[in-house]
């Protein structure tokens, strides 16, 4: 049966009122994605925005066993977890490695390639709002050409971002995938999907930024809905090394055609010193992806 | 009580007292001189004489990070380094010292660069003097192993992580024999692990959330910990756990026969000349005293067993009547001294001691230091007792310099 807003499951692992800006997409992605798991998790995060959501001791907004760790180790810990619930005989619990952009693609990718490599049993989730936004929007490894941040306060960041989830693919897991926070229901199937699998299983989802990427604070969905109507994100999963286009996107496959970026762009103070060679080159590398995503969809 | 005399190098016994202690997490890199510890402990896994999770990890901060992780979920957690590699985890020890994890990790101390340098000296566990953990050196083989043991039962008493070290290839690879005691004696000796940490969706904990300085209210309106009183309770841990450090010494010289403290001592009774030093140059120490007894001094031998917490109240009782204290460090807090000559003279401050205090910088990179360097450098330094200078400004450098 299809999952959607009515039979989803009522439990709340996430409690309302926690501390982070207000029209994060980090709060809706972690509601659905706790859901996904019934609660059945052991959460390992390090610094971060969610760190941020998750409380200060001894208050706390989760009602899930969490283990924070320092940034460059989520993977490590992840690996942790799995060998120290293994050498105790414990069955049941699903570790979920839970990180940032500046966590995953940044400090934390030798602990999360070495987990993989070692074929460590977890789910690693990255939410990527494109920058350090927990530190006050300073560039990442995933902050997009043409954005300004604290650390490219003027020009903009001068370089494109790492695929990341071509690099997870790379390493040969059973499941990656990308989701996107403001389509839950695509996220909340991925990532019951990705429960049931063993290995290391990644997924990248996408969590616009009020704050960091400069629009209002109620238009986090309009940004995230807008970001996979023009292709800026791609909505899949490779599961056994085949590829899905999933939710929005396959729609969109079908339909065939996307909203030309600039009206994504144009939405976010971000992107107000961008030049018309960056908008092309951007829109370019959308284009360029999208059909690479048609392809291996098999619908070109 | 049956014991097995083995002819094994240094890292076979840590490995060994690894194995007895029946550690269930292993995660190690491998670095120059701890490497066949670890190998020696992947094979006892592979072999399944070892009933443990060996994690092959990508490098020693993750080494240190998958222990951590697997000590929150209860498990017995190992691992061992050298150098770089302890530096490298220097975050990973602030954390698992203050998540108050039992850990023990087996430091095979070997020189830092740059430059580049794989032989002996303790730069690289003293540079983490100040991350919480529980430190104890090994003067031989056997010590090696059985402070493995005791470290197990220490840490989990007191819920402070360990650090064993022991001198790169002077004891990890050097054969002698070690009495290795059988699997039921350990077992009598160090119960299984009972943890302090629960994970556990119907009891959800969240462990090391950010805390604000000050101590703050939590749901049901109880006045919790700020940062600063979770500080202060393992500065108290380290403080109180000397107790524990020498009651766990009494318990196994009592299944075992050889005897643990916080000191060794030897020809210390009618000494006014004490040698001090911290490893196995404390041996090299007592072959040093032994020579300039002959000579007609009188020397004895203080070797430090403990480093942190620093045991100041054995220290002052064992050299309060000392005339001259001639302290060897394999190691330097640059612009100052050595560090463990600054340990002893902050112990006797103000315990009446009138001693003078020498200190001397040996065997850095592995620079061999014999005993009759040793007794030489205490000769040389007699004739400046009679000046009225207790204290030297600067430590004096055993080199070609």
């Amino acid at each position: 049966m299809a999952i959607n807003a009515v039979n989803l499951t009522e439990k709340e692992y996430l409690l309302p009122g926690n501390r982070l800006c207000p029209g994060c997409a980090l709060s809706l992605a972690y509601r659905h994605i706790l859901k996904a798991f019934e609660g059945q998790v052991i959460v390992t995060v390090p610094a971060s925005c969610l760190t941020v959501l998750h409380g200060m001791y001894p208050v706390t907004s989760v009602t899930v066993p969490c283990v924070n760790t320092p940034f460059a180790t989520t993977g490590a810990s992840a690996s942790g977890l799995v060998a120290g619930m293994k050498a105790l005989g414990k069955k049941g619990l699903t570790v979920l490695a839970i990180a940032g952009d500046g966590g995953t693609y940044d400090i934390g990718i030798q602990s999360l390639s070495g987990a993989i490599e070692r074929r460590s049993d977890f789910v690693y989730i990255c939410y990527d709002n494109e920058g350090y936004m927990n530190t006050g929007n300073q560039r990442s490894g995933s902050t997009p050409l043409g954005a300004i941040s604290g650390t490219t306060p003027i020009l903009g960041k001068q370089q494109s971002p790492k695929d990341i989830t071509a690099i997870m693919e790379a390493h040969g897991i059973p499941y990656a995938a990308t989701a996107n926070a403001c389509y839950p229901l695509d996220l909340y199937e991925k990532v019951r999907k990705a429960g049931a699998i063993q290995g290391t299983r990644f997924i990248h989802v996408f969590t616009p930024c009020p704050p960091g990427w400069r629009f209002p604070f109620s238009d986090t969905i309009k940004i995230g809905q807008l970001a996979v109507e023009t292709g800026w994100v791609v909505l899949f999963e490779v599961e056994g090394g085949v590829f899905r286009l999933t939710s929005a996107s396959e729609s969109i496959a079908r339909r065939g055609k996307l909203k030309p970026l600039r009206e994504y762009l144009s939405r976010q103070g971000r992107f107000k010193n961008i030049t018309e060679d960056q908008i092309n080159e951007l829109q370019t590398s959308v284009d360029v992806r999208w059909k690479r995503c048609l392809n291996r969809a098999g619908n070109k | 009580m049956t014991e097995k005399t083995q002819i094994i190098d240094g890292n076979r016994a840590a490995a060994l007292g690894a194995m007895l202690s029946r550690v269930q997490v292993i995660a190690a890199y491998p670095i120059t001189p701890q490497t066949p510890l670890t190998e020696a402990l992947s094979e006892f896994v592979e072999r399944g004489e070892l009933d443990a999770q060996y994690v092959a990890v990508e490098s020693e901060h993750s080494a240190l990070a998958v222990c951590t992780s697997a000590s929150i979920v209860g498990a017995r957690a190992f691992t061992a380094t050298s150098s770089h590699g302890l530096a490298y985890m220097h975050e990973m020890l602030h954390w698992a010292a203050g998540t108050r994890l039992p850990l023990v990790l087996a430091c095979v101390n070997r020189a830092i660069g740059a430059p580049w340098n794989v032989l002996n000296d303790q730069q690289d566990s003293i540079s983490q003097r100040d991350t919480g953990w529980i430190q104890m050196y090994a003067r031989n083989n056997q010590e090696i192993l059985d402070s493995v043991i005791q470290a197990y039962k220490i840490a989990e008493k007191v819920y402070v992580p360990v650090m064993v070290c022991y001198d790169g290839y002077i004891l990890s690879h050097t054969e002698m024999p070690v009495d290795v005691p059988n699997q039921k004696d350990v077992d009598k000796f160090l119960p299984p692990y009972k943890p302090h940490t629960i994970l556990d969706p119907n009891n959800p904990k969240n462990y090391n959330l950010v805390t604000l300085a000050n101590p703050r209210l939590n749901a049901e309106g109880v006045l919790c910990h700020g940062y600063m009183e979770i500080r202060y309770l393992l500065q108290e841990a380290l403080q109180n756990s000397i107790d524990t450090i020498v009651q766990t010494g009494r318990e196994f010289v009592e299944l075992f026969g050889r005897s643990y403290n916080l000191l060794w001592k030897d020809g210390m009774d009618d000494a006014d000349i004490v040698i001090v030093a911290m490893g196995s140059l404390a041996m090299e120490a007592i072959a040093a005293s032994e020579m300039l007894r002959e000579q007609g001094y009188k020397t004895g031998v203080l070797g430090l067993r403990l480093f942190r917490p620093f045991p100041k109240k054995d220290v002052v009782n064992a050299l309060r009547e000392s005339r001259a204290i001639m302290v060897f460090d394999k190691n330097i807090s640059y612009g100052q001294e050595g560090a463990t000559c600054s340990e002893i003279k902050s112990a006797l401050y103000g315990s009446g001691a009138k001693a003078a205090i020498r200190n001397f910088i040996v065997g850095l990179g592995g620079r061999d230091v014999t005993a009759r360097e040793i007794a030489d450098a205490v000769k040389r330094s007699l004739p400046s007792l009679s000046d009225t200078t207790l204290n030297s400004e600067y430590p004096q450098w055993i080199c070609h310099i």
